[in-house]
């Protein structure tokens, strides 16, 4: 749970009935949630259940069929030039899986790259800032490594801070811990846990269980494209009404 | 400098070793412009199978099924067939095609042999830099090219600073292979009377009847040339090596 | 003993950043540096292709034939005894080339692992620099170099052109094979050597009775790889004026004298390379699955 939820009136990201086919397999069959901002949002579900595209659909980066999706001020389904695309992408990032970072640059030219190239800021300024988030997430000392010599939960760890550079409203994750060692998974919830503590809107995709019920304000459950069951973590995982869930949750917990 | 030819002269007199292309002018010259060619072909070669790849590479993401079966056959060809029938294909049997008639009524060829060679060659190296390019695009993953687009790269500055650079780097040791093998294989334009550095250094012996020195500073000097290259090479792979990545 | 040895990736990180593709890439690359020549890979639609390409050649040569001359098949029939004895004379000298070339590069590659550091300085040059020269130079090197005959206890031994040639291909298979043979032994797991140490073999026991066999698995591909490579670059002794299958075929199209033969007398001539090479390539993406999937 966060410290203190700002419940304001409209919510920041607003989802409503959202629908996704690639070909002829439906993926997303109407979806709908709202974000409120600092809100902390984890996403649970067996795999195939539409949760990676529902949040690259968020941010733009795979277009929708149907509904309407709304980022703080974007029309994300509206959004046609690459223009407006980078805008919306100035207010939402996204960490994903694996091979986030870009190799061929060391963690500080990584963070700083987007705010120099897409933001045009003045590069010493923003380099000030980078090592600022990177010692945010505990990794100044490795500053000029690559990528390659970087462990898994270091990788994720400085993909979190390349995304914070951006100044964003919102940070998705779409199973960043998934392909990490279980020793490295608590060091990048640790992150995770300070961004939404600091007032972050967090939209998660996890199979973390404890973690969601630790952070999360609502939880939804999907399965085959729709949400089935939403709410509180601890009536979810306590209570859960719908059978699907508890089959689930049955199987992970 | 005319002291230092006069010693090769001093050591064909004293020892019987006969390094005309040293002391006598003439021959000096003629190696030099063999020498030249073969820097020549390999520069221009590798510059034109370099785009050739580029192209390839842009080609066989096509959508049209033609352009992508085109492409598939020519790389099947020039990789799967020796060079040397690759060389004989373009200037005997394209070249005789492309002939017009001179002044004098006799029937040219329109494209000379240096062209030829310089085609086949390139289109022999090209075959491979095709499938290296693509697969150097096709290695960098989807989901980093997603990462720069969600930061707010465009798809031209994704390309650009991402997708490119690291493709570049996970081809460049099969490129560099590639290249090396194309210098070695420009001698295969003697065979087409190119007046590369074997063929000026046979007709040199064949002259002088000096053999045994010129074909060992033949062996010499392509020793060095692609020994050079594959040290620039090394250096080159080295400088913008991906840790984390490779042997 | 050289302590360097070649592993797929420095496990530096326990999260890829780039494709295991990538990876297989540098390996690729790696696997072709060392063994002097690229992955020849044959496929039955490359046999198809050529079939075609000679049917449309014999079309097209058939359609120029005059009244009177014999039809395209006929002078194929004719000139295919000639041509099939150039075919084999290649083969031979891709044979003899091959079997001289790695016998003596076994032992090159066995000095560039020496104890010795002029053996191994000695070893590592001779390789490099027969690498480093075009094949085509060696050819003219050994032609032109090598005497005619040779006199040995009063009995003189004429040296024919091809052996010559021969000679002057199998330096370069030599070179490779060499580079084979290091890059083999490299990769052997150092813990192999310290295993063998710590039960008392000697230098010369482990590397007969424990690495070596280890080697020839890995060895085999990239050998026979250069077996077909070599198969396609016989064709380069007709430059240096052997009667081998290209002269004849030139020398059989000039006797002809009729144009348009060009295209169905040099398919029909690489579709008898195919014919050898492809059970060649075939056997080598074999061997090198089975010796991938024990590892």
């Amino acid at each position: 749970m966060t410290a203190a939820p700002a419940a304001s009136a409209e919510p920041i990201v607003d989802l409503r009935d959202v629908h996704k086919s690639f070909g002829h397999v439906e993926v997303l069959k109407g979806v709908s949630l709202a974000v409120p901002k600092g809100g902390v949002v984890c996403i649970i579900g067996p795999s195939g259940s539409g949760k990676s595209t529902l949040l690259r659909c968020i941010n733009g980066l795979v277009p929708i069929d149907r509904g309407s999706i709304r980022v703080a001020s974007f029309d994300v389904h509206r959004l046609k030039t690459d223009a407006e695309k980078i805008a919306l992408r100035k207010e939402v990032s996204i960490v994903f899986q694996q091979y986030n970072l870009f190799p061929h640059k060391t963690a500080l030219e990584n963070v700083m790259m987007a705010p120099v190239h897409v933001l045009k800021e003045d590069k010493d300024e923003v380099r000030v800032r980078a090592v600022a988030l990177l010692g945010k997430v505990g990794l100044s000392a490795k500053a000029d490594v690559y990528p390659g010599e970087l462990s898994g939960g270091q990788q994720q760890r400085v993909a979190i801070a390349r995304s914070l550079a951006m100044r964003p409203e919102v940070m998705l994750f779409d199973e960043v811990t998934a392909a990490l060692d279980p020793e490295t998974v608590k060091e990048v919830l640790n992150t995770i846990r300070e961004l939404a503590q600091e007032g972050m809107t967090c939209m998660l995709v996890t199979h973390e269980m404890r973690f969601a019920r630790e952070l999360a304000d609502v939880v939804y459950f999907t399965d085959g494209g729709v949400i089935v069951e939403a709410g509180p973590p601890a009536e979810l995982f306590d209570h859960p009404v719908k059978e699907r869930t508890r089959a689930f949750l049955s199987q992970i917990l | 400098m005319e002291s230092f030819w006069s010693w090769f002269r001093w050591l064909h007199d004293a020892t019987g070793i006969n390094l005309t292309i040293f002391y006598d002018s003439f021959d000096r010259g003629r190696f030099a412009s063999g020498f030249w060619m073969t820097v020549k072909l390999s520069a221009v070669c590798i510059v034109l199978s370099v785009l050739i790849g580029i192209v390839g590479a842009w080609l066989q993401r096509s959508r049209l099924r033609v352009t992508r079966r085109v492409v598939h056959w020519y790389i099947q060809f020039f990789r799967n067939t020796p060079p040397l029938v690759q060389l004989y294909f373009f200037y005997f049997g394209v070249g005789s095609l492309l002939t017009t008639t001179a002044a004098s009524g006799a029937n040219v060829p329109m494209v000379s042999n240096v062209a030829w060679a310089i085609v086949s060659l390139s289109f022999f190296a090209g075959a491979f830099n095709v499938e290296i390019f693509r697969s150097g695009i096709e290695a960098v993953p989807q989901t980093t090219i997603e990462a720069a687009e969600s930061l707010g790269f465009s798809r031209l500055r994704t390309y650009l600073f991402i997708v490119f650079p690291l493709a570049f780097r996970i081809s460049l040791p099969a490129l560099n292979n590639n290249l090396v093998n194309l210098v070695k294989t420009t001698t295969l334009a003697y065979a087409i009377a190119v007046p590369e550095m074997l063929y000026v250094s046979s007709q040199i012996w064949s002259d002088e009847l000096n053999v045994p020195e010129m074909m060992n500073v033949l062996l010499f000097c392509y020793f060095a040339l692609v020994g050079l290259l594959v040290y620039v090479m090394h250096r080159w792979e080295r400088a913008i090596r991906v840790p984390g990545f490779g042997v | 003993m050289s302590r360097r040895w070649c592993s797929p990736l420095p496990q530096a990180t326990d999260l890829a950043v780039l494709l295991p593709s990538a990876s297989r890439m540098a390996q690729t690359a790696a696997a072709e540096r060392i063994a002097g020549a690229f992955r020849l890979r044959l496929r039955p639609a490359h046999g198809v292709a050529l079939l075609a390409l000679f049917i449309l050649g014999c079309g097209l040569a058939q359609a120029q034939v005059q009244p009177g001359q014999p039809s395209i098949l006929a002078t194929l029939w004719k000139w295919t005894p000639v041509l099939l004895r150039g075919f084999v004379f290649n083969l031979v000298i891709s044979a003899v080339a091959m079997a001289a070339g790695t016998i003596v590069g076994l032992f090159l590659g066995f000095a560039q692992i020496s104890l010795l550091l002029p053996v191994r300085k000695g070893a590592w040059l001779t390789t490099h620099f027969f690498r480093n020269a075009p094949w085509l130079v060696l050819l003219f090197y050994c032609m032109f170099l090598l005497p005619f005959q040779v006199t040995i206890f009063g009995v003189t031994i004429p040296i024919p052109d091809w052996i010559k040639a021969t000679l002057g291909l199998s330096l370069p298979v030599m070179a490779n094979v060499s580079e084979i043979v290091r890059g083999a032994i490299q990769s052997i797991p150092t813990a192999q050597w310290e295993s063998a140490a710590s039960l008392a073999f000697n230098r010369r026991q482990t590397l007969w009775m424990i690495i070596f066999p280890q080697c020839i698995k890995r060895m085999l591909p990239p050998w026979m790889n250069l077996y077909a490579i070599l198969t396609m670059a016989t064709v380069l002794t007709s430059i240096v004026g052997v009667n081998e299958m290209m002269s004849l075929t030139r020398q059989a199209l000039s006797a002809e004298n009729r144009s348009g033969l060009l295209l169905a007398f040099y398919s029909y001539v690489l579709f008898w390379f195919f014919l050898y090479c492809y059970p060649i390539a075939r056997w080598t993406v074999r061997l090198e699955a089975r010796y991938a999937v024990n590892h």
